[in-house]
């Protein structure tokens, strides 16, 4: 089998750049100042923190580690480390008693139900510290991520501006040792960290790597199916990733609205977020 | 001649904001000494406008847009304005306006509507049909928008008709983070274009984008301008707000096209002939 193609580069300072003055520019011409972003503990917000501390000040970021029971207990000194590093303050908010409510009102529930009111219970925390502090919420949601839809809707994926939605998870590492994201950081396995051992590459199935040298051949560059077998990507591989993609849309997108006037919102009422700014 | 590019950052169908931005640059480009203006594409009106294109479109009688053409009355500079053109039969167009001592010259309607990708022309504008010469008192000007420049035949149709310098006002979102340089694709893209038209048409080439995000899309600036031997003698050098002075000189022009005589050896009777022979034969490439 042929050696498989390399994961997605990226130009760090070039990025670096780019993104803060999305960070900058979008948040002031929508009336805000501040920003306001969970910190997990993993890269990506670790990444995202670094880079809306250079955005706009790390005055005017909040970071809020929101651990539950079951979480790492590294996860919140990896948190602390990464606020620390970026200059900007941290609030830690356990939200075991909110989502313990919510989980014993469901009755029996398994992990993904359980992940998923952990998720919806950090963002409810956020957007009330959004409407506290004057505040946007920052987005963390990678762009192998948003593809896969390995994210809960309305959960994690939820926020105002989203800076790295367009950077595959490698490059998202490439850019977090330019931006001096501690180390220990960068080096751990990636985890949704519902449960002690839990990985993203073991319940995916397959590596970041793997996966994001094919979701950029297949998006970006337009590869077809049967090019990216040949270039040796295996089929099932190649056909599972791109049903995840098909079934995940629906993530993606703002609710179907069923249509009956002239005019529907997001169907033919279509204007930019920044209209009139 | 000393043209002025205005790399502005224009506020998204934002009319009222964006007139007095024009008004504020050009006289920040009087002051310069500046003999013709440049703004970018749709510098009136933002880019990624979807249904405010036919709420932001102005005929050619607004009184505001009067007021600004004015500007290039008494000894004002010759202007290049875009904007989104309500012609009489209410079709919209995304054109620019060119205005000298008080009077619009021309209006180039932009032709080559890209919509692919993040553009959506082709669904807000109607398709302008030629590009004109437009024989200004600081010479001949060849007006293309953006997309316009992607094809090499509007250059060559300008080429042909005398041209001195092409005018190219464009809107190039930020695309392509992942090579090696510190520079996006779309700049070298870019770059890539100001030199090969220069050097095909023996030209001066001035190229104006707007700077500022919208809808999370970066316009990157890099307003740029190639003399009639190919060779960059200004590029801004950010993406941020930039007055670029450029000393067009039409000697360089004579020395270029004295040196290779490519206007001379055109053939554009050649073309007619084959283009008319393609165009009967192959039904797949007529318009």
């Amino acid at each position: 089998m042929p050696k498989l193609p390399a994961p997605p580069q990226c130009h760090t300072e070039l990025a670096t750049k780019v993104l803060c003055g999305f960070l900058r520019e979008e948040s002031h011409r929508a009336g805000f100042q501040k920003a306001v972003l969970g910190l997990s503990g993993g890269i990506d917000s670790a990444l995202v923190v670094e880079l809306a501390a250079r955005a706009l000040g790390p005055e005017n970021v909040l970071a809020v580690a929101m651990p539950y029971r079951t979480s790492n207990p590294i996860s919140l000194e990896l948190a602390q480390d990464s606020a620390l590093h970026a200059g900007v303050a941290l609030e830690v908010v356990d939200i075991s008693t909110m989502a313990d409510a919510c989980i014993d009102q469901a009755g029996e529930t398994d992990s993904l139900r359980r992940g998923n009111i952990m998720a919806r219970a950090r963002m409810i925390t956020l957007y009330d510290r959004s409407a506290r502090d004057n505040a946007l919420v920052l987005g963390t949601s990678n762009k192998t991520e948003l593809l896969l839809g390995y994210g809960t809707i309305h959960g994690d994926m939820a926020s105002a501006l989203n800076p790295v939605g367009d950077l595959y998870k490698s490059q998202i590492v490439a850019l977090s040792r330019h931006l001096g994201v501690p180390k220990a950081i960068i080096y751990r396995p990636p985890s949704a960290d519902l449960w002690s051992g839990q990985t993203d590459e073991e319940e995916l199935g397959f590596t970041y790597d793997a996966v994001d040298a094919l979701l950029v051949r297949l998006v970006d560059e337009l590869w077809s199916r049967d090019q990216l077998i040949e270039a040796g990507f295996a089929t099932d591989f190649v056909d599972g990733v791109r049903q995840r993609i098909r079934i995940n849309q629906y993530k993606r997108r703002p609710p179907l609205i069923a249509k009956v006037a002239n005019r529907t919102v997001n169907l033919d009422f279509r204007y930019a977020r920044d209209w009139g700014t | 001649m000393k043209a002025a590019l205005c790399q502005i950052r224009p506020k998204l169908g934002d009319l009222d904001a964006n007139f007095k931005t024009h008004h504020d640059w050009i006289d920040r480009a009087t002051e310069a000494s500046a003999d013709l203006v440049l703004f970018p594409e749709l510098s009136l009106t933002g880019y990624f406008l979807r249904d405010l294109t036919q709420e932001v479109a102005l005929e050619l009688n607004d009184p505001r847009l009067e007021q600004l053409i004015a500007r290039s009355a008494d000894g004002g500079p010759s202007l290049v304005i875009g904007f989104v053109e309500r012609a009489s039969d209410h079709r919209t167009y995304n054109s620019a306006l060119f205005a000298e001592d008080g009077k619009v010259l021309s209006v180039h309607r932009k032709v080559h509507l890209p919509d692919y990708g993040i553009f959506e022309e082709g669904r807000y504008f109607a398709a302008g049909e030629s590009f004109d010469l437009i024989q200004s008192k600081h010479g001949n000007f060849g007006v293309m928008i953006c997309e316009d420049a992607w094809h090499l035949i509007p250059a060559w149709l300008h080429y042909l008709q005398g041209v001195d310098a092409l005018l190219i006002p464009f809107a190039s979102p930020a695309r392509g983070i992942d090579a090696n340089t510190a520079e996006l694709t779309s700049q070298r893209a870019w770059r890539t274009l100001v030199s090969a038209q220069s050097l095909f048409f023996q030209s001066w080439v001035l190229q104006c984008n707007r700077v500022g995000y919208e809808d999370g899309a970066l316009f990157w600036g890099g307003s740029i301008a190639a003399d009639p031997s190919g060779q960059t003698v200004i590029e801004a050098e950010s993406d941020e707000e930039e007055l670029l002075i450029v000393e067009v000189d039409p000697a360089a022009t004579r020395r270029a096209r004295d040196f290779a005589p490519l206007l001379r050896d055109a053939k554009p009777g050649l073309v007619r002939r084959q283009l008319a022979r393609i165009l009967d034969d192959r039904d797949a490439l007529r318009p």
